[in-house]
This record gives C-alpha cells, structure tokens and sequence, in this order.
C-alpha cells in the first residue's frame, strides 16, 4: 500500500535520511521505532509532503506521492496526526471533529464516522461542548486522531501517540490504535515506546540516525538482542 | 433534511429579528437627521463611525480571523479612496445619480486595493507574525510615498481636490451594512471555517486539506476590496483627499479598534468603532489632556480584557430578546410566588 524507497532527507547540509526502505501492506500496523533525532518525524513529514525528499521515492497505492501538495495528501486517502497534538485550540471538540471531514463531500458517510469516533472516544462524546485548548493532553491526542479519522481515512500517519502521557493513558491509546486498525484502517504508527508498539504492531523498523538498522515481524523483534539492549530496557 | 430545514429556519428568523433591529436604528438616526436633533457636525461624526466599522470590519478578516498581524491597512484605504475620487471627478457630469456614481466608483476602488492586496500578499504571506507586520507598515509608507509623488494623478502632497460631496449617512449607512453582512456571511460559511483554522493552527489545517497559500491569499485580498470601499466612502464625505491621511497613524487607529473590540467578532469591531470614534470627540473639552485619558482607557481595557470587549463572540439580537423574556419570566414567576 504505501512503499517507500531510497528515501533521503536533508535540512540544508545536515543529511537526516540516508536511504530508507520500508514497506506498508494494506490492514497493517507498521511502527518505526527510534530514539530522539533518529528520523521520524522526517519520514512521516516526507510521506505527508511537508518536506520534500532529496532523493528516492514515496509510493502510496502505486502512485508518486511528490506531485501532491501537502493539503492535498488528505483526499487520497493519508491521514497525518502530526507530533504534538496540534488541535484547533478556540474550537468546540465537535468543531475540530467537523474540520476533521472539511475535504469530504460525502455527506452521509460522515454521519457514520463521527458515531464511529465516538465508539472509539467516549471521552470527545463526553466533553463535545469543550474548547479543544483546554482538554487534557491526552483528550488533546485523542482529538487529533479522531479527526485525523473523520477524514476516513485509508492509512493513518501517527506520530508518537503516546508522547508524554500517564501509563494509564498509553494504555488506552494502544488499545484504541489496536480497535481502529480492526476496523480496517492500516496505520504506519512512529515511537519511542518500542516496547508497546510492538506489541500492538505487524511489523517494525529500527531508525538509527536516518539509517534503519533492524527490521522484522513485531515478535522478531521484540526478541532481537540488539533491539531488546537499546529500547525494551525500560 | 429536516435538521437542515430548521437550521435554515433560525437563520432567517435570527437574521430578520437582527435586521428589524438594524432597520430601526436607521429610521431613528435618519429621522433624527434629517429633523434637525442631530446637528451636521454630529451626523459627519456618525458617518466617520461608519467609514471606521467598514475599516475595522475588513481588517478582522485579516488580523482577527486570520490571526496575522497587519499593520497597512489605511493603505489600501488610501488606494480604494484616490481610484473612487478619480473616478468620482470624471464621471460626475456623465453619471446623474450619486447613487450610481457611488456605486461605479466604489467597483473601481474595490478592484484597484483588491489587486494591491494581491500583489502585496503573494510574497507578505510567506512571513510570520512581526516580520509581516514590518512589511505590511513599510508596504504603508510606499503607497504613502507614490501616491505623493504621483503628482499628475493625485496632485501630491497637496491633494486631490473637487470630489463630489455625495456621502450622505443612508448611503454609508447601508453601505456598512451590506459589507458588515458580507463579511459575516463569508466567516460563517466554509471557506470562513478554513480561515479561521489558519489562525488556529497552520500544521492542523494542512492535515485536513486546508489549502493555506490559497486562503491566506483570499482573506487578505477581501480586506482589502472591503477597504477599498471605506477608502470611497471617505473620499465623497471629505471631496478632498491627502496622502496624510492614510499614514502609519492610521493604520494603528484602525488596528486598535479591532483589538480592543475583540479579534475575531464583528459585533466588537462596531462597537469599539463607535466608542474609539465618539471619545476623541466627548473629551475636547479636556483638551490636551484627551489623548492621555483616551491612551489610560485603552490601557485600561487592555488589561483587564486582553482579549478585546468581546472576545470572538458576536452580539445576536435573537438572544438578547431570550434573554430578556427569561428575565421577565422570572420577574413573573417570582412576584406569582
Ligand atoms: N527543521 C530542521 N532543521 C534542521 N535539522 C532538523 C530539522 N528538523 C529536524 N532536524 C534534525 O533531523 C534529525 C531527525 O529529526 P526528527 O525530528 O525526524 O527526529 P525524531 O526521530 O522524530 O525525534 P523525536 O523522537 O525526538 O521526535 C535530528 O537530528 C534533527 O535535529
Ligand atoms: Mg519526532
């Protein structure tokens, strides 16, 4: 579904991706999983076109991902929930949910994606009045991908979900990432949390320094020495 | 369907109760006018609110709803204000009716700042927060500039002159509410919610499809037509026009009402036009000291409302008219007690 080959990435002179591979079948879980300033972020603001790659190529259902502009990603069918909850502070929790489904014109179906939302956030049912700055950071992260989900869409860009979240919380996102994934949509998901990710995920990719170093099954990998040493310890 | 329907329903009764209010207003000013209670000088007070709310209103869309920071606006005031004089002095003779003559001449003006807006936003929107700021002020002072040393056009520095005088307060009255309506009717429909999302959150707006080159581009070319139209209202009230009047002061005092009315609501930008216009005038009788007082209340508000009288709420008629009867039904239920 979403293949992605000899990816590069520079900021200027600084080379952040260095020839990454990697693969997405459709009604997958796929985690990247890194430590800081590995490169995740890069690659998903790569996929979504917010930055524009140096070299290789960025396919999504056999199409060339680079003639799209970043606004236009949406109406094939990519999702990004960007790093850092970025909600619509001064609007209602409906209202972003809303804007979540700005691009659609299918109108009866959003009626079924919001009810959809719901059942995966009772919470966003529970506080749909509330002025999305002042929900918690976990409601927040729960708002982002609900409207990343009113846009229906066919792969969800996720990126570190579970970022500064109690572990009540983490918890329940997987769990939540889990529950969307069986409703089919296939989710490309960027972690620090190796451990849980895993957990939940097909399969995983090690970044090191825009380079991948590992790669396998989700158990593969939770079982691999070198991935255990440098991010199961915890 | 039936959701829509009744949505539609309130609209129009909201609308209509808010524009019975509007309409009663007019009536009483023009009688008032026109009886004489309201002297020529207080009537060119109130059509100079006039020419402000359109002013405030337009750079809302920009500033308030658009979340960046414009510091020009009086350019394009200034822009809108020459084309619409130009166009008043030669066709004065050829067009019999002011109403029309207004009407041609504002056209013009819309198209002429509408296409500075275009020409300065291409590249200004590329820039962030005070960066913008400094360039929309600087885009200011080069129209300023040209407009003086256009000197066989506009007669420079020492003004266009013989406008026809043909502002009268029905005209700038209607007016202001055709381009206050416009104005809320375009926030409130989707390419409104597209901008005001920019405001809110540019990366977010982006992830669900939001085009923000394009809808930067488009408020910023609409505040600009709409300051247009204030620019040719100005110009018939005055029949005389100076590069002057259209400098960095301006475009702070313009600023400011939109501020201190609330960034984002109409209803504030109509309601600080009409305060920030009238206090200048109620306190000549302290006279040097105004500005310091009129300074102390801006301070003042700015303080204690650091998010402007209202906020990005709207006044709605309808609900004040609910608001009243629950009062009254409680007045009435307590004195049944
Ligand atoms: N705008 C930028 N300009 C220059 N360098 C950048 C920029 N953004 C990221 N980088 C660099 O690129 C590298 C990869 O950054 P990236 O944000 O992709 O890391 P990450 O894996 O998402 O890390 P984290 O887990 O901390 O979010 C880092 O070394 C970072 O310093
Ligand atoms: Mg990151």
């Amino acid at each position: 579904m979403l293949k992605v080959t000899n990816l590069h990435v520079h900021y200027g002179a600084i080379h952040a991706i260095k020839g990454v591979n990697f693969n997405v079948s459709e009604g997958e879980i796929v985690t990247l999983i890194g430590s800081n300033g590995a490169g995740k972020t890069t690659i998903l603001k790569t996929i979504s076109q917010l930055l524009e790659q140096t070299e290789g190529k960025v396919l999504f259902l056999g199409e060339n991902m680079k003639q799209y502009a970043p606004h236009e990603i949406v109406h094939l069918g990519v999702s990004h929930v960007p790093e850092g909850r970025h909600v619509f502070p001064d609007l209602s929790v409906l209202e972003n949910l809303e804007m979540g489904a700005y691009h659609r014109k299918d109108i009866k179906n959003i009626k079924k994606d919001f009810e959809e939302v719901f059942k995966n956030f009772p919470r966003l049912e529970e506080r749909k009045n509330q002025q999305a700055g002042t929900l918690s950071g976990g409601e927040q992260q729960m708002l982002a991908m609900g409207r990343a989900l009113m846009g229906h869409p066919k792969i969800l860009l996720l990126d570190e979900p579970s970022m500064g979240l109690a572990p009540i919380l983490v918890d329940q996102i997987f769990k939540i990432i889990d529950k969307i994934n069986k409703t089919g949509t296939t989710i490309l998901l960027v972690e620090q949390n190796a451990n849980r990710a895993l957990h939940v995920s097909d399969k995983g990719y090690v970044l090191e320094t825009g380079k991948i170093i590992a790669q396998g099954s989700a158990k593969e990998l939770l079982n691999n020495k070198k991935v255990k040493e440098a991010y199961l310890s915890a | 369907m039936d959701k829509l329907k009744q949505l539609h329903k309130t609209l129009v009764n909201n609308k209509f109760i808010n524009y019975t209010v509007v309409f009663f207003i007019f009536i009483i000013l023009f009688l008032l006018i026109n009886s004489g209670v309201i002297n020529r000088y207080l009537s060119n007070l109130i059509i100079m609110i006039l020419i402000m709310i359109v002013m405030a209103t337009s750079l809302n869309i920009a500033t308030g709803f658009l979340g960046q920071l414009h510091l020009g606006h009086a350019a394009f005031m200034g822009i809108g204000a020459y084309t619409a004089g130009i166009i008043g002095i030669a066709l004065q003779d050829v067009i019999a009716s002011d109403l029309l003559l207004f009407l041609v001449a504002t056209f013009g003006a819309m198209i002429t700042a509408g296409f500075a807006g275009f020409l300065v936003g291409t590249p200004a929107l590329r820039l962030r927060g005070d960066y913008l700021g400094i360039m929309t002020l600087g885009f200011g002072e080069i129209v300023r500039t040209v407009i003086t040393n256009l000197k066989s056009i506009t007669n420079g520095a020492q003004g266009l002159s013989g406008i026809p005088r043909i502002m009268t307060f029905p005209i700038a009255f209607w007016t202001t509410v055709i381009v206050v309506t416009l104005i809320f009717l375009f926030m409130n429909s989707r390419h409104g919610r597209a901008i005001i999302s920019i405001r809110e959150d540019e990366i977010a707006s982006e992830s669900v499809g939001i085009n923000i080159t394009r809808y930067k581009l488009l408020g910023f070319i609409l505040a600009s037509m709409f300051a247009g139209v204030g620019g040719s209202m100005f110009a018939f009230k005055e029949s005389f026009l100076a590069p002057i009047s259209f400098n960095f002061i301006k475009s702070v005092e313009i600023f400011v009402i939109v501020v201190l009315g609330g960034m984002g609501s109409l209803s504030g930008s109509i309601i600080a036009a009409i305060v920030l216009v009238f206090l200048p005038e109620y306190l000549r009788d302290f006279n040097q000291y105004r500005y310091l007082l009129y300074s102390s209340v801006l301070i003042i508000i700015m303080l204690y409302r650091p998010q402007g009288l209202m906020g990005t709420k709207e006044i709605n008629f309808i609900k004040i008219k609910t608001w009243i009867k629950s009062k009254y039904t409680k007045v009435f239920l307590k004195g049944s007690d």
